[in-house]
């Protein structure tokens, strides 16, 4: 391994656009099937368990040992490229990727080389190379003070994981900040849970991203010299990561210099960058068709399987709540890429009756708010027709909108519906015609004739600390709107 | 009376002890102990006793009569070493397919048999554990890479034999020690638990007395298993030949391979010819044919086996099992080490000649461009198929020649495939029958047919060998 | 050695002399697809059966030098 490179450490932002150049960033991700069985042989998939027990003759490499393909593995890999919309191949091969590591027990990694399972296809708004089916190495444990390869002496193998499906999917060079990587990457994880192929958890390693980084001047067709940016942790530190190397190669090229082609890793404790690989050392796979397994064809039955086996996926989600419910883009994003928040806003629009919808899903994150964003809603203590109703109190003006909050959040401790919550703690919204309103209004312009005389001249930033004094005296309780208005119609002669 | 029993061929004992006129464990006892006291190292094990598992040999089709098995079979708790230093002492938690399918089928196993390592050669010369011997002269070699179960059934050390083939390791020799030697259709046999050389071109096979147990012992060797994914359901039963002539047989004569152009010996040469006059008198119609890329078959063969063998032999690493040598070094020198000791010669000649075809940059010129050969020469054959039933060719150019005689040069030793190794490119079915002998010598007589023409092939071959009238005995001693 | 290898070259390499531009190459001898498996357990080998011909047995897993360590 070569010594770290000091980084040109990561600015909050890039500057690309001030000076005419641009980031290029494609992605490489691989995905862990979380089928019941390996790829190639019948070992059950587990984690966590006693090392080297979930293993056979096959996915141990013994001599005379063959592979045999995991139709399931085939039907998920052709959902993940109809998903795309890429041409699914009704002939694709696999083939032999060789070299020598101790994870990899046969000395080959049996992959898919230049006639895939998919090509083409796209999500949202990055083009999709192509994704193809290969197995998973085995795991390799380090023995040294900080459990990481630099410094061990010695390697431990387990067996388990190797064998299991991994899907890769390769996108076209169309991602242009760390952003939009990040945000890219949250649909496109969002997509394959919807589509139930994958755990798709990083912290597990059953999703797998590196990343692929150039600049070049902005407006140019041609690709500068790429980085090779790998074993990211989290989509955060795959942010940080891609920022530090855009910001590397934009000082390299500012300073007269060339990107080197390398293999960088990206630590994100100390925010610098190490080369893994240059590209001297690139290796040479010998790729040649698998002869133990012949060409993998996919027939109309299994396209239909996997065809009938999509559900809405996300990215159509967010355009049916935008456009047929009504919600922002942001709302109907939010919303539709955490398949559980979907699930629940719908069954919460359902129950709601003609309740607009954009006026209910700003109810959904207030929710999440108070259960956190890991939890699903529908595990909750708040039943979607709750959620609902209390919706309805607010636009009916039984419960102001502060009230409902803390509302919520009661519902969200012990469950129960919120007219008989509200009402129990004292929490309904004293009605408009009620005197003590009225008093209340007549209290708050005699503390503040100032903000009154204001208020008569038309100054309507002045009724704030008006209406603010009334809510204050009920504890939130007013209806803010009509505290309001009954303060216009106090001051404002007709 | 061991020396009467051994006389008896595989089919001749199963019928006495399914007849309840031999005892299945004194049929088991003869042999072994013959094997036990093997001279030719045909053998790298022998069994202390018939393993307990399996049906009443009395009621299996096979009789309960033992079978010798080539060295990289997979034989569950039995070393598997493939003939190589760097699996030494291995011994698999598993067996192959075919093995358990004879076992099953009333053959326990009798011992392993030494080979080539990794099948790669065609004298056993290559073996990891001392080359093995012809018994019709011990000075001279058993061909390869099945060389141990040749020997062994040569010389009556076991009743059959299975070994495998990929450019002609069961049909040459089998031919050289005056055997019958059978490679099926590519698929027909599992190589699950197989060793592997080559994927596409390993096929398992029997090396038996005669014709009729080469069909038995394959009937019960054959079918599809789930557990390799090429092989093939055979489209219908094998049958025991009995045919009584050659009438109805269009037979065709490559030129390319049984001129000079192979370097067929006069001997070798002479006996085809006296085998062809006696199909001819059995009723064959024999003529000349042409196999056009034929002689580029040996150069596709040694672009596609080593490159598949390179990558196949990648797992012998020293991580999991087998030899590891410097484990306390770095990992590089512990890879190289280990297969740098572990490894023959002639092993590391193949996995260099593959690693540098399958290269970057030399793909096309080497790896691709011998898999277009392999095409042309399966097209060849097909063609050839539709005019004739079946194809005859000495199986060697020559007779078995003295150890040490061909180490010099690899291509004089790569030279012993020349006839073989078109039939294992196009994967189709091809059988080696003794013929006559040559100075002494035996020669062998090989028929080949298009894919899943074995009933016919064993037909063909069933009646040219009564014709021919071949006595072994002599070998057996 | 090297001399061998180039000699057994030297008289491979005459397959470049064939015209062979509209031939497809043999990648499988076979005319079929490859049969897919249910997506069903089998049984595994139990671990010490795994680890009985570890060349270093470490714990429950494989030891081996370490792709990290320095050349010696």
């Amino acid at each position: 391994m070569t010594e770290a490179r000091p980084v040109v450490e990561g600015a909050n932002h890039t500057v690309a656009a001030a000076d005419g150049y641009e980031p290029v960033i494609g992605l490489e991700i691989h995905v862990q099937l979380s089928t019941r069985t390996k790829m190639f042989c019948g070992c059950e998939i587990r984690f966590g368990e006693r090392p080297n027990t979930h293993t056979c003759p096959v996915c141990l490499g013994l001599p005379g040992a063959l592979p045999v393909v995991n139709e399931r593995a085939v039907i998920f890999a052709a959902m993940i490229g109809l998903a795309f919309g890429s041409d699914v191949a009704r002939r694709s091969l696999f083939h032999r990727k060789n070299y020598f590591y101790p994870d990899s027990p046969k000395g080959y990694q049996i992959s898919q080389y230049d006639e895939p399972l998919c090509r083409g296809g796209r999500l949202g708004d990055v083009r999709i190379h192509r994704v193809h089916l290969e197995e998973d190495a085995a795991k390799l444990e380090h023995i040294s003070a900080s459990g990481r390869i630099h410094g061990s002496e010695r390697s431990v193998v387990d067996f388990n994981r190797c064998g299991t499906p991994l899907v890769e999917i390769v996108t076209e060079p169309d991602l242009r900040t760390p952003e939009q990587a990040r945000e890219w990457l949250t649909l496109l994880r969002a997509t394959l849970r919807a589509l139930g192929v994958s755990d798709v958890d990083m912290s597990q390693g059953s999703l797998r991203v590196d990343a692929n980084v150039s600049v070049r001047r902005a407006g140019s067709r041609e690709l500068g010299t790429k980085t090779e940016l790998k074993n990211m942790n989290s989509f955060r530190f795959l942010e940080r990561g891609l920022r530090a190397e855009i910001d590397r190669q934009l000082g390299v090229v500012r300073a007269g210099l060339t990107v080197e082609q390398e293999t960088l890793h990206f630590d994100p404790a100390s925010g610098r960058l190490t080369t893994l690989r240059s590209k001297e050392e690139a290796h040479d796979y010998r790729y040649f068709p698998e002869p133990d397994l012949m060409p993998l064809e996919v027939g109309d039955e299994l396209l239909q399987a996997a065809r009938s086996a999509i559900p809405e996926l996300p990215a159509q989600r967010a355009a049916r709540f935008e456009h047929d419910l009504g919600l922002s883009a942001g709302r109907a994003r939010e919303l539709a890429f955490r398949g559980e928040l979907g699930d629940y806003f719908e069954r919460v629009v359902a129950a709601a009756d003609a309740a607009p919808a954009p006026e209910l899903a700003n109810w959904i994150p207030l929710l999440v708010e108070r259960i956190g964003s890991d939890t699903d809603p529908a595990g909750s203590r708040v039943a979607p027709e709750g959620l609902a109703a209390l919706a309805a109190m607010v636009s009916r003006r039984e419960l102001s909108r502060d009230a409902a909050r803390t509302v919520l959040s009661r519902m969200v401790e012990i469950g129960g519906d919120p007219s008989s919550l509200a009402e129990r703690e004292g929490l309904l919204a004293l009605p408009g015609g009620d005197g003590q309103l009225a008093e209340l209004v007549e209290r708050a312009i005699a503390q503040d004739p100032g903000a009154a005389e204001q208020v008569r001249a038309n100054n309507m930033k002045a009724i704030g600390p008006l209406v603010g004094y009334v809510m204050r005296e009920t504890k939130g309780r007013a209806d803010g709107g009509e505290v309001r208005r009954l303060i216009l119609e106090r001051l404002a002669p007709h | 009376m061991t020396a009467a029993l051994v006389q008896l061929t595989a089919a001749q004992a199963g019928a006495r002890v399914r007849a309840r006129e031999l005892d299945p464990r004194e049929l088991f006892e003869a042999y072994r102990q013959r094997a036990a006291t093997d001279e030719l190292n045909a053998f790298t094990w022998v069994a202390e006793a018939p393993a307990a598992a399996g049906p009443s040999p009395a009621d299996a089709p096979l009789g309960g009569v033992p079978v010798a098995v080539k060295d990289l079979f997979c034989t569950e708790g039995v070393p598997s070493q493939a003939g190589s230093r760097i699996l030494e002492g291995y011994r698999p938690p598993y067996s192959a397919t075919v093995v358990e399918r004879l076992t099953r089928a009333g053959a326990p196993l009798l011992g392993k048999t030494n080979q080539d390592e990794f099948a790669m050669g065609s004298s056993t010369e290559n073996s990891g554990f001392g080359p093995a011997r012809n018994p019709w002269d011990r000075a001279r070699v058993p061909g390869g890479s099945s060389g141990g179960s040749a020997a062994a059934v040569a010389a009556g050390l076991a009743p059959w034999a299975i070994g495998t083939d990929t450019g002609g390791s069961i049909r040459q020799p089998a031919a050289l020690c005056g055997v019958v030697g059978f490679k099926p259709t590519y698929g027909a046999c599992s190589r699950y638990g197989m060793i592997a050389f080559a994927s596409s071109l390993d096929q398992a096979g029997p090396l038996t007395r005669d014709v009729t147990d080469a069909a038995l012992l394959f009937g019960q060797m054959v079918g599809r298993d789930p557990r390799d994914s090429t092989s093939l359901k055979f489209p219908e039963p094998v049958r025991l030949p009995h045919a009584d002539s050659l009438r109805g047989f269009r037979l065709g004569i490559p030129e390319e391979l049984t001129g000079t152009e192979g370097g067929v010996e006069p001997g070798v040469r002479d006996a085809f010819d006296r085998s062809l006059e006696l199909a001819e008198k059995l009723g064959a119609a024999i003529e000349p044919c042409r196999l056009p890329h034929a002689p580029h078959a040996l150069s596709a063969y040694y672009l596609i086996a080593p490159a598949e063998a390179s990558a196949n032999l990648a797992r012998f690493d020293g991580v999991r099992y087998g030899l590891r040598v410097d484990g306390e070094a770095d990992l590089l020198t512990m890879y190289s080490r280990t297969r740098a000791a572990g490894f023959g010669l002639e092993v590391k000649r193949r996995i260099m000649l593959g690693t540098y075809a399958l290269s970057s940059g030399y793909y096309e010129a080497y790896y691709g461009t011998a898999q277009k050969v392999r095409t042309r020469i399966a097209q060849d054959l097909h063609a050839v198929f539709e005019r004739f039933d079946l194809i005859a060719t000495p199986t060697s150019p020559w007779t078995a020649f003295e150890l040490g005689a061909k180490l010099d040069d690899p291509l004089q030793m790569y030279l012993n495939d020349f006839c073989t190794v078109p039939m294992s490119l196009a994967g189709i079915p091809a059988i080696s029958i003794p013929c006559g002998l040559s100075d002494g010598l035996p020669v062998g007589f090989q028929l080949a047919g298009p894919a899943f023409s074995e009933n016919r092939l064993f037909e063909a071959a069933f009646a040219l060998e009564r014709a021919i009238g071949y006595d072994g005995s002599p070998a057996r001693g | 050695m090297a001399s061998e290898l180039s000699h057994v070259l030297d008289h491979i390499e005459k397959i470049s002399e064939l015209d062979l531009s509209d031939v497809p190459p043999t990648s499988h001898v076979v005319d079929a697809a490859t049969p897919l498996r249910r997506d069903e357990p089998e049984p595994c080998l139990p671990r010490e059966v795994v680890l009985a011909g570890a060349p270093e047995p470490v714990g429950d897993g494989f030891g081996v030098p370490s792709p990290g360590a320095a050349p010696a």
